[in-house]
């Protein structure tokens, strides 16, 4: 059992981290800059779509929705989880570098132990191999598929 | 003012909806096969029409949207800081029970250990 991913799919998985808190943010700033809306004005609600961060925002989150469902396709949901985990890392890090907000040592420990997570999955492989249970034996004792279900 | 038992179950109910879409979307995705392979042959729209027309994955978002309705509803009568560490914490761990049982993942000790540091992380970070 030794999947192993080729760079491209790397590349997925990164983007499974990166589109998700990024389009979250997108949301947050581009709701944040319209005036409060009522669920009575369904209209300015559709409106706000169209306004550039949250327009981001959501080309950012249907990337993230596609890249999760093609790392879903070659890689175990156990093996996929951590990354979409690590997505709560990089809020930590937008927090502190770019938005300059203060992050307590628990949400550093916190974050601490995401990226050991991701770090132990990474080692192990991507996808689980069940062995065929016909290996070994000679085609005229493999049972026809009707039988062999 | 809700009690224990009420926030219990509503946030029970945010992860089984969760974990029920969450497997049975990766389902999905394994009956398909790999979307990088379909993409290649049949080009984007193959790869689409790929995931559109396979049941599995419509059953899936069923959940992953009731998982949300489930959210919203819990945070009208419950706090953000007690639903959400406690709801994405938990998953975790009911996803990788779900993952061993319906998908049969190997969910070797280097898994279980990692969801557990990423159980107890995620309940770190709304702190």
């Amino acid at each position: 059992m030794s999947h192993r991913l080729k760079p491209d799919q790397y590349l997925v998985l990164l983007a499974v981290m990166i589109c998700s808190p990024v389009g979250d943010s997108c949301l947050r700033r581009g709701m944040a800059l319209l005036p409060p809306i009522s669920l009575y004005d369904p209209g300015a609600l559709i409106a706000a779509i169209f306004t550039p961060w949250i327009a981001l925002g959501i080309v950012l989150l249907i990337g993230f929705f596609a890249s999760y469902l093609t790392a879903l396709s070659w890689a175990d949901l156990t093996f996929v989880l951590p990354a979409t985990a690590f997505g709560n890392v990089i809020i930590e890090l937008i927090s502190y570098f770019w938005l300059h907000e203060h992050i307590s040592w628990q949400r550093w420990l916190g974050v601490f132990l995401i990226t050991a997570a991701v770090g132990f999955v990474a080692q192990g492989p991507s996808l689980t191999t069940h062995p065929d249970p016909n290996a070994g034996r000679i085609p005229s004792q493999v049972p026809p598929p009707s039988e062999a279900s | 003012m809700t009690g224990p038992l009420a926030a219990a179950g509503m946030i029970a109910a945010i992860v089984l909806a969760s974990t029920a879409g969450e497997v049975l979307t990766a389902a999905a995705m394994k009956s398909i096969g790999d979307l990088d392979d379909i993409r290649a042959h049949s080009g984007l729209p193959g790869a689409i029409r790929a995931v559109l027309t396979c049941p599995l994955f419509f059953a899936g978002v069923f959940f992953l949207a009731l998982a949300f309705f489930s959210l919203l509803f819990a945070l009208n009568h419950l706090t953000l800081s007690l639903v959400g560490p406690a709801a994405a914490s938990l998953t975790v761990i009911t996803n990788s029970v779900a993952a061993k049982l319906f998908l049969k993942e190997n969910v070797d000790r280097r898994r279980w250990t990692a969801a557990a540091l990423i159980c107890v992380g995620v309940y770190l970070l709304a702190h």
